[in-house]
């Protein structure tokens, strides 16, 4: 049954309140001072309308660790956070290596209904960076795979990186690339710098992420391919990227909302919630990412929501997992470090968290300007609502391991949109 | 004093000089025929090692029964954390039993800081992967003060303008970095000495100088400290070979003839004789190495004591 909505003086993309009515899965008008006409009025004013959020860098872990999050705990998180879609990272177990798998992780999110999921292949077969998985079949499967990666692993080997990229060209595919070249990364726990040296702690040194994305840079252009960096920290690596691009070469980049908001030095008490690969930097770091977000060197933001249970952080820092979630956080964090910062507006936000990473991802009805005839993916946030602290406990992901926990972050996501039925209404899921 | 002792840090000039003052008084009560104080009767200290490290754990063994405590030794062989328990499961287990303190050796770094979060008894860090050892750096203290600052009046006193080069793997050491800190507090001047693969990063922004020609610091220093180096790091290439290693970081007697006269020589244990250290320098005058295994002995007693004592005197 198909809903109708009239979304009454939302400021699109931060602009002049307009009403905007969504029927039959599309946004059939803007205008002001629209009559509901048998749709169900939605009072707006004072939120921001934004097309829905499009995420690059999700872990569901569904199939094999569903303790941790499923595809419908996970997407019921990413609609709480203001995403209409998100892209489903491979490494489950079993490795979403084949077609067989990618399909049923996209028949669940189908299911599941809050959120398109749009699952990554991996590169490799079970990520194990020695032969390719069947790239092919997983693109042409019911999922339409465009996004390859090996995250969580870096694909090492030089040649094999350099075939993926031309491979994936033959049906417009992209390859993401966690950077962490790992003989310079053995044992290492935290960013090389004053406050792994202090604690004791082996070293993430940044060269060890700049080295593979230089690497990857040349490759992609040597063969012309589409190249996507996954979560980039470091200033060296904003300066390679930005020079790979001003030749005009097929690279692109994501940044996670903590590494433009959070520091190394968090980890002092060796608090194993910050604990997370690439590692937290410095303050240098963030405020080269925030700039190049800005300046468009780095392309969107990209959550890299990795959930795990409480005895995987419950330890000592060495034996704990790496990752942090972030779905229902994004948008408030950007908000944070871009918005309040004065580095973005509204329409920036947009850009860097919907219509680039839709582009990026090759996700169709997905990343549209809010206009009459666009899919009604959309998502209202609530930018004048104070700072309140961030509680896991509330959360609808399965895992708490949230860095923001405690913080006060400001802003609150009001409703969610998928292609014109509403998913979250007043900050909750509507079923 | 904190709570826990995770840290040299931790130890503000006052009570470092307050620990190096109990152990005297405690090294003198050693002398009398009554070797064992009441001063911890009914509580319960327990030694968690998850590293072999038969020194250390006597060290703390002997010093809590010598104040009386009950010790209970929890290892990692033959105890439940060989099946897999973690480290929050073995922490509920010690405070179920009751424990008043916690000796904790681990080969991570930082785990010692995580009990404290599980545990409400004191908190000892027994060297914890390559972070930090704070006891061997008090009982270094002990000994340079002992030697270096003797006769009576040195009760109240730091290390104040006393010079030590500390030489070898600093990179992996814990106690190098307990070191730099207490001495640091103690008002010594700390330089370390290290091939540049076996320096830590950023070492600029510690309390010390960094070099890398021993001889050089040799001829200025009035303690040396020499730390074990494991034949394994080889094969991550910090250096070639140990030969390499000891011809240009190894103490041997013609090195040792650079010190000034009063200089001493120390080593943490355990020793690789021939590599960075050569025989006849252990077994010299001037090497304090058997001094320094005594002398953890009272200054973890003089650390229990102080940790504890008002513990002991509120159960009373």
């Amino acid at each position: 049954m198909s809903e109708e909505w009239l979304v009454k003086g939302a400021a699109i993309v931060g602009g002049e309140p307009r009403d905007i009515r969504l029927k039959d899965g599309i946004i059939s008008e803007i205008g002001t001072g629209l009559a509901a006409a048998g749709a169900t009025v939605l009072d707006a004013a004072g939120l921001i309308a934004l097309p829905g959020l499009v995420d690059l860098h999700t872990h569901l872990r569904e199939p094999g660790r569903e303790d941790a999050e499923t595809v419908e705990t996970g997407t019921r998180a990413a609609a709480l956070g203001g995403f209409t879609a998100v892209h489903a990272m491979a490494n489950t177990e079993p490795v979403a290596d084949t077609a067989g798998v990618v399909e049923q992780v996209w028949r669940l999110g189908d299911q599941a209904g809050y959120v398109d999921v749009r699952p990554v292949g991996a590169v490799t077969v079970g990520l194990g960076g020695k032969q390719l998985a069947e790239l092919g079949a997983m693109a042409d499967s019911a999922a339409r795979v465009r996004v390859f990666s090996d995250d969580g692993f870096c694909v090492a080997d030089p040649l094999l990186m350099r075939r993926a990229l031309e491979y994936v060209k033959a049906f417009d595919g992209v390859i993401a690339q966690h950077a962490q070249e790992p003989r310079l990364t053995e044992g290492a726990q935290l960013n090389e710098g004053e406050v792994a040296s202090r604690l004791g702690l082996a070293g993430w040194p940044a060269a060890a992420e700049e080295a593979i994305i230089a690497r990857d840079c040349l490759l992609a252009a040597h063969v012309d391919a589409a190249l996507h960096v996954c979560h980039v920290s470091t200033a060296g690596s904003v300066e390679i990227i930005r020079w790979a691009k001003s030749k005009g070469w097929r690279v692109t980049a994501e940044v996670t909302p903590h590494h433009l908001l959070l520091t190394d030095d968090l980890a002092g008490d060796y608090d194993t919630r910050f604990k997370v690969n690439p590692p937290l930097r410095t303050r240098g770091d963030v405020e080269a990412l925030r700039h190049a977000l800005r300046d468009g060197t780095i392309d969107c933001v990209a959550t890299d929501h990795a959930p795990h249970p409480v005895e995987a952080k419950e330890t000592e820092w060495a034996a704990a997992a790496n990752g942090m979630t972030g779905l229902e956080t994004a948008l408030r964090v950007v908000h944070k470090a871009m918005v309040d910062t004065g580095l973005l507006d509204w329409a920036g936000v947009a850009t860097r968290m919907s219509i680039r990473p839709a582009a990026i991802g090759r996700v169709s009805g997905h990343g549209n300007p809010l206009r009459e005839g666009a899919p009604a993916n959309l998502t209202l946030y609530d930018a004048a609502a104070g700072e309140t602290p961030v509680d896991p406990a509330a959360h609808a992901s399965k895992s708490r391991n949230s860095p923001f926990a405690g913080l006060p972050l400001p802003g609150r996501v009001h409703s969610t949109f998928l292609r014109g039925t509403a998913t979250v209404l007043d900050g909750k899921v509507t079923r | 004093m904190n709570r826990h002792l995770i840290s040299a840090a931790d130890l503000d000039r006052d009570d470092a000089i307050g620990i190096l003052d109990t152990a005297e008084e405690l090294a003198r009560a050693e002398g009398r025929p009554i070797r064992k104080l009441p001063t911890l009767r009914g509580l319960t200290v327990v030694n968690l090692f998850y590293e072999d490290s038969t020194r250390t754990r006597t060290s703390f063994e002997a010093a809590a029964k010598r104040l009386s405590a009950d010790v209970i030794n929890f290892s990692a062989k033959g105890s439940s954390v060989a099946k897999g328990e973690s480290l929050k499961d073995t922490a509920l287990t010690l405070e179920a039993m009751g424990a008043d303190a916690v000796v904790i050796r681990h080969p991570a770094s930082g785990a010692p800081r995580r009990l404290t979060d599980w545990v409400s008894g004191r908190v000892i860090n027994a060297g914890d992967g390559t972070h930090e050892h704070p006891t061997q750096a008090l009982l270094d203290a002990f000994t340079m003060r002992q030697r270096l600052a003797g006769g009576p009046d040195r009760h109240g006193r730091g290390l104040d303008g006393v010079r030590v080069t500390i030489v070898g793997d600093v990179l992996h050491s814990r106690v190098a970095r307990s070191n730099v800190l207490l001495l640091a507090t103690l008002g010594a001047q700390v330089t370390l000495v290290a091939p540049p693969t076996l320096m830590p990063y950023a070492v600029d922004t510690w309390p010390c100088r960094a070099g890398y020609d021993i001889d050089a610091e040799l001829r200025k220093s009035d303690v040396v400290m020499m730390l074990r180096v494991q034949q394994e790091r080889m094969s991550a290439a910090y250096f070639p070979t140990v030969r390499e290693y000891r011809r240009r970081y190894g103490l041997d007697s013609s090195r040792m003839a650079l010190l000034p006269e009063h200089a001493i020589v120390m080593h943490p244990g355990p020793m690789n004789r021939g590599v960075e250290i050569a025989a006849e320098v252990a077994d010299s005058d001037r090497s304090t190495i058997v001094a320094q295994v005594a002398n953890g002995v009272t200054v973890r007693m003089a650390v229990l004591y102080l940790m504890l004592g008002g513990a002991a005197e509120g159960s009373a």
